[in-house]
């Protein structure tokens, strides 16, 4: 099995990753709110409109909800159903909470079996017994992906860094979000700026209109960019590629990806 | 030079309308004065359901702007210029002194935003050039959840 030296391709910008997967994507039923007792419901799906439940729920592996503290919440009443999973989370203190699913390092391998093309999806330590060592055009990829969306109770608080994978660094803050003002950003991926990669956001709300309507931003040197917002409403917003720099041995690529949910207010 | 200047007490009105709706609920009002640059917010009023057993704080963020502007950074949203919700009718609000005390001179707005259960919302700006003097009179109307509301120098 060939596997690509990570220097060869540590300082080029990310290539770009062939989409062939449904996007994934977490909707909170609020992201700005006030009072003592505060709950939200997040619903959590797999599938290419946004926001409609209309392919596969989202498996919940890897759900972290951290709070203003850096206290884990507990995501309750957790359910997986046909379209969607969802659960509820109560806020307790005021500040930013982060609820995100995150996938680190699950492998996804390919090989040619008798002339069948096989697929395979897990963690390193079972590689070895689930996928044929000397198997025909055999691939391992390995995946680092993070689907995430903020929630604010009360007063906002900062946005952590994110060391591995792709994170975002804004102003304003995500749940400051009004129609017609600007928005700026820094994409980092692996906590330094992801220069020249493409960002693509899209409103929620296409079964209603007849253009995606999508924005497609590229960051520059600073992985630096600015959206406008035009209208209020859900935004989706991606960015992925792939790089040598793997932590897993046995694969030859990483496929990283990134996937925020924003809420934008009207005037 | 001139001498300090006392600052003109301001009063304002504010109508809430009558609307015609089987579940009528108050709205909540805020009221502020804000700079130009919206880096001077202060509050001058704030009407909601005080009730704590409610939670009616559960819907200050509802008004948006004075949320994201003042409410939340509060831990007694705005303490000491807030009460219940006001029925139907044209109410008087004073302008607190200390909104208007050390007041530097500039370009102002006081803004009154308000937000219905089962209703909509509306927001609803006065200019207001400070120092203002006894001849001050500025006046807008709402069109949906405010009626007329207006800003004069206190006689």
């Amino acid at each position: 099995m060939k596997r690509f030296a990570p220097a060869l391709i540590a300082l080029s910008a990310l290539l770009p990753m062939a989409a062939h997967a449904h996007d994934a994507f977490i909707v909170p039923s609020a992201t700005v709110l006030s009072g003592e007792k505060a709950w939200v419901t997040v619903d959590a799906a797999i599938g290419n409109d946004k926001f409609y439940f209309n392919h596969a729920p989202m498996r919940l592996d890897g759900l972290e909800i951290t709070g203003p503290d850096g206290q884990t919440v507990q995501a309750e009443n957790q359910h997986t159903g046909k379209l969607r999973s969802g659960f509820d989370a109560q806020l307790t203190k005021d500040g930013t909470y982060r609820i995100a699913v995150v996938t680190d390092g699950t492998l996804l391998a390919r090989w040619k079996e008798s002339g069948a093309n096989k697929r395979w999806f897990g963690t390193a330590k079972d590689l070895a017994s689930k996928v044929p060592q000397n198997a025909e055009d055999l691939t391992v990829i390995e995946r680092v992906s993070r689907v995430e969306t903020f929630v604010t109770k009360g007063q906002p608080t900062d946005i952590q860094p994110v060391t591995r994978g792709f994170g975002i660094q804004m102003e304003p803050h995500p749940n400051d979000l009004f129609a017609q003002e600007e928005a700026t950003f820094t994409l980092t991926l692996d906590g330094q700026p992801a220069a020249d990669t493409e960002v693509h956001i899209v409103p929620g709300g296409s079964r209603y209109r007849d253009s995606l309507n999508e924005i497609k931003v590229t960051t520059d040197k600073q992985g630096r960019f600015s959206v406008t917002w035009p209208q209020a409403g859900a935004y989706w917003l991606h960015a992925s590629g792939s790089d040598g720099k793997t932590s897993v041995e046995q694969a030859s690529k990483r496929a990283v990806s990134y996937s925020l949910t924003l809420e934008v207010l009207p005037q | 030079m001139s001498a300090p200047v006392t600052a003109t007490p301001l009063l304002l009105e504010v109508e809430i309308p009558r609307l015609d709706t089987a579940e009528y609920h108050r709205p909540y009002v805020a009221v502020w004065l804000e700079s130009a640059d919206r880096k001077t917010i202060k509050d001058i009023a704030l009407w909601y359901q005080q009730d704590k057993a409610n939670e009616g704080r559960k819907w200050l963020k509802d008004l948006r702007q004075w949320w994201r502007l003042s409410g939340r950074s509060q831990e007694v949203p705005a303490e000491g210029v807030s009460g219940a919700t006001r029925p139907v009718g044209v109410h008087e609000v004073k302008v607190p002194e200390s909104v208007l005390a050390d007041l530097p001179a500039g370009d102002y707005s006081v803004v009154v935003e308000a937000s219905r259960e089962k209703g909509g919302r509306e927001l609803v700006r006065l200019p207001l050039a400070w120092p203002a003097d006894a001849k001050l009179a500025a006046d807008a109307q709402g069109t949906t959840e405010l009626g007329k509301v207006s800003l004069r120098a206190q006689p």
